[in-house]
């Protein structure tokens, strides 16, 4: 059992071993399913940030399975659970964040304190190491100094970054860089957006404005949408994701700060959802913390399984 | 903020409320429903866990059964473990009389921890205290300068060190020196965020605390946050002694089960609560106040502080009078209103009422934007129709609808909401001098 899981189990063994196991466990100590295996699944996916619904859901498939095909090894079922959530990932098919029209623009949107700004610029570095010529704008005009903090991603990767003073209107700067993006032959056009919550209904309304004046420029544009959740934040994922496809457009999502002890267990729930791939996962700070989302690993890590 | 959580667990408790037998296996029914809610609020697993088991024991050991009301006592029950679990009453700042007040900032990235020790800086500074604030986040690009900028915009002085080596450490402790030479009341120190699984980074937040000797260690956590709430916490605690929690973003929809689990494992008080962008928005915590939102019983004490500073006196006993006579007239309807705003959006002011959850939902019916169009409306009047709205035939309608740039349909609407509105206040200000039916009383 332990095997499988291992061979499956991908990028994501960063600080996994204070709950390393913990299915692999719990099957092991039960050599067969009964109500307080059950129970233990339930405690493992509630901590995962799976979600009451969906826990509830999983463990109806399991207890069909209990039910009508008789199944009694615990093993078999961790592959039952596996291969529903691979499933529930699925849906969504596998597309890649990729560098397809010449700008490509990738508006990246979120709450506030993800890390957009942080992803933008390992992205940048992603997509320049391939070979793009790359371009940021500092969309975030709010925030203070959230325009040097993109400026210092800049310099430190050799890379332009168009902005205007703290407090501009933001879709002028979206603008400005669809413009310049055009002019210096870029091919990717990275643009950060001030974080906002997704109750604020006018914050959400400029949020569409940025959209639409990118629009304008380049038709066709933004071609991503980029939605950045972080992996501590529990059902609220699910709140913020409703709002920010419906207002924003968003059309897949980067997962960040998956170097802890949090799982982003809701992000099954949302993929399923909303039907938009997970492009990245952000597991540290610098500039390569930032690999492709691999749902096996995911999912062998969100069991609990460790190196 | 937290409906979701209060509406699921209003609807569990009143349907128990309504029934005049409880078996074992209602209650058993509305604790499943009860933990079902807390888990989809993000309180953790195991906090769930007891707290239910807590309260179905006191449900079934007591003589909850055979009483009369059964229902209301299991939602009396409710309600004071949930306060428990809450913690309590409102612990405030722990400042020196007469000494230097040492404050840490901690927290993971993102959390909030450069925005709100901006804003206690400016809540203790507009206290009369004189505050400083050094920045001891050099790892991330440009913290040092957002907090220079925020310090700007409240004029609070910021140190920013700069030591070789960018350590720290080193940063603090000249913090630290010049808050002692300059004779600052309070100092704040914002630390770089850093998870709690970091031994590295957790090591360094030691010394630092080591090297500024805290009065107050305040982790500064997202209101969003899961069931790692729980393990952020704990980790923390574990290594710095936290003495408060700050819970920051909680004007969005998040539950807020993240509350509920840090006060429960690291039994420190929550302290602060942030809701919203702008610098003044940091409010104390009320436990009791937050468990009474929570279930729906609303915020009476909080809706009475917030009319205090508001309304005045006379103001309120004016009104009064004017309501029991009933000449109540749109010219005090304007100024009513006009105050009501005083104290916060409608739906801030909704949701402290009790039956929160079903308030709001008028509340979200009734956006701000629709006020300012009631008060244009009103504004068009002459002060002789204001005062006699009898008066107010079509053609007055029309130069109104016009004047207000509204239609004659809004006008009349706002009209015959009004008559319907007095005639209202008429029957309960004489029958039971206080009126409940807050929405029967908008007009509109």
């Amino acid at each position: 059992m332990a095997g499988l899981f291992k061979r499956l189990f991908g990028g994501l063994s960063k600080s996994r071993t204070a709950l390393g196991g913990r299915l692999a466990d719990a099957a092991s100590g039960h050599d067969r399913i009964d109500e307080a295996l059950l129970e233990e699944v339930e405690e493992i996916l509630i901590t995962s940030d799976v979600g009451a619904a969906a826990t509830t859901r999983f463990l109806k498939t399991v207890d069909n399975e209990v039910r009508y095909n008789r199944l009694t090894d615990p093993a078999r079922m961790w592959e039952i659970l596996r291969d529903d959530m691979l499933r529930s990932l699925a849906r969504c098919g596998d597309r890649k964040l990729t560098v397809s029209a010449s700008p490509t623009v990738v508006m990246v949107v979120g709450v506030n304190g993800v890390g957009k700004t942080t992803t933008i610029g390992k992205l940048a570095a992603r997509y320049k190491a391939e070979g793009h010529k790359v371009m940021l704008a500092a969309g975030d005009t709010f925030r203070a100094a959230a325009g040097e903090q993109l400026t210092l991603w800049g310099q430190r990767l050799g890379v332009e970054v168009v902005r205007q003073q703290e407090g501009a209107d933001a879709s002028a700067v979206a603008y400005d860089a669809c413009q310049a993006a055009m002019a210096r032959g870029v091919d990717l056009l990275l643009v950060d957006t001030a974080g906002r919550l997704h109750t604020n209904v006018n914050l959400m309304a400029e949020l569409e404005k940025v959209r639409r004046v990118i629009g304008k420029v380049i038709p066709g544009a933004p071609h991503e949408v980029v939605l950045v959740l972080d992996a501590n934040t529990g059902q609220n994922a699910l709140s913020q994701a409703k709002t920010f496809v419906d207002s924003a457009g968003v059309t897949g999502f980067v997962l960040t700060k998956m170097d802890s002890t949090a799982r982003g267990g809701v992000l099954v729930n949302l993929v399923e959802t909303y039907q938009r791939p997970v492009y990245f996962i952000g597991l540290g700070e610098q500039a390569e913390d930032l690999t492709p989302f691999d749902p096996e690993g995911y999912v062998a890590a969100l069991f609990g399984e460790a190196e | 903020m937290l409906n979701a959580l209060s509406d699921k667990l209003e609807g569990v408790l009143g349907r128990l409320k309504g029934r005049g037998v409880l078996t074992e296996q209602h209650i058993s029914d509305a604790m499943k429903e009860v933990r079902f809610a807390l888990l989809e609020a993000d309180v953790h697993f195991s906090v769930v866990k007891s707290f239910v088991a807590d309260v179905r024991e006191k449900c079934l050991g007591q003589d909850v059964l055979g009483s009369m009301t059964p229902g209301q006592q299991v939602a009396g029950i409710v309600q004071r473990e949930l306060a428990r679990l809450m913690g309590g009453t409102q612990s405030p700042l722990n400042l020196s009389p007469d000494d230097l007040t040492v404050v840490l900032m901690v927290g993971l990235q993102g959390s909030g921890k450069t925005t709100t020790t901006a804003k206690l800086a400016n809540r203790l500074k507009t206290q009369g205290r004189r505050v400083l604030m050094v920045a001891c986040d050099l790892q991330r690009p440009a913290a040092v300068e957002q907090l220079k900028t925020l310090g700007r915009s409240i004029d609070v002085p910021v140190l920013d060190p700069q030591p070789a080596g960018g350590d720290p450490v080193a940063a603090a402790k000249e913090g630290l020196a010049h808050a002692n030479a300059q004779r600052y009341d309070v100092v704040l120190f914002d630390t770089a965020g850093r998870l709690h699984v970091d031994g590295d980074l957790m090591d360094q937040l030691v010394q630092v605390r080591d090297a500024v000797q805290p009065r107050e260690t305040l982790l500064v956590a997202d209101a969003m946050t899961g069931q790692e709430a729980v393990n952020i916490a704990t980790s923390f605690h574990a290594a710095l002694g936290l003495s408060g929690i700050v819970l920051s973003k909680l004007e969005g929809d998040a539950r807020g089960g993240a509350v509920l689990s840090m006060r429960q494992v690291t039994g420190c008080p929550v302290k602060f609560v942030g809701v919203g962008e702008k610098i003044g928005a940091l409010e104390t915590f009320h436990p009791e106040r937050m468990a009474g939102r929570i279930l729906g019983m609303g915020d009476m004490l909080g809706l009475l502080e917030k009319a205090e500073t508001a309304v005045s006196r006379e103001e309120a006993e004016k009104l009064a009078r004017k309501l029991k006579k009933n000449d109540f007239t749109l010219e005090d309807f304007r100024d009513q209103m006009r105050q009501i705003r005083k104290m916060g959006s409608l739906s801030d002011i909704l949701g402290m009422l009790p039956g929160a959850g079903k308030l709001a939902q008028v509340a979200d019916a009734v956006p701000d934007k629709e006020i300012n169009r009631v008060e244009a409306i009103i504004n068009s009047m002459t002060v002789v129709e204001r005062n006699n709205h009898q008066i107010i035939n079509s053609s007055r309608r029309k130069r109104i609808a016009r004047g207000s740039g509204t239609s004659v349909q809004e006008v009349n609407r706002l009209l015959k909401n009004f008559v319907k509105g007095r005639k209202m206040m008429k029957t309960l200000s004489g029958a039971r001098g206080k009126g409940y039916k807050l929405k029967q009383m908008l007009p509109f």
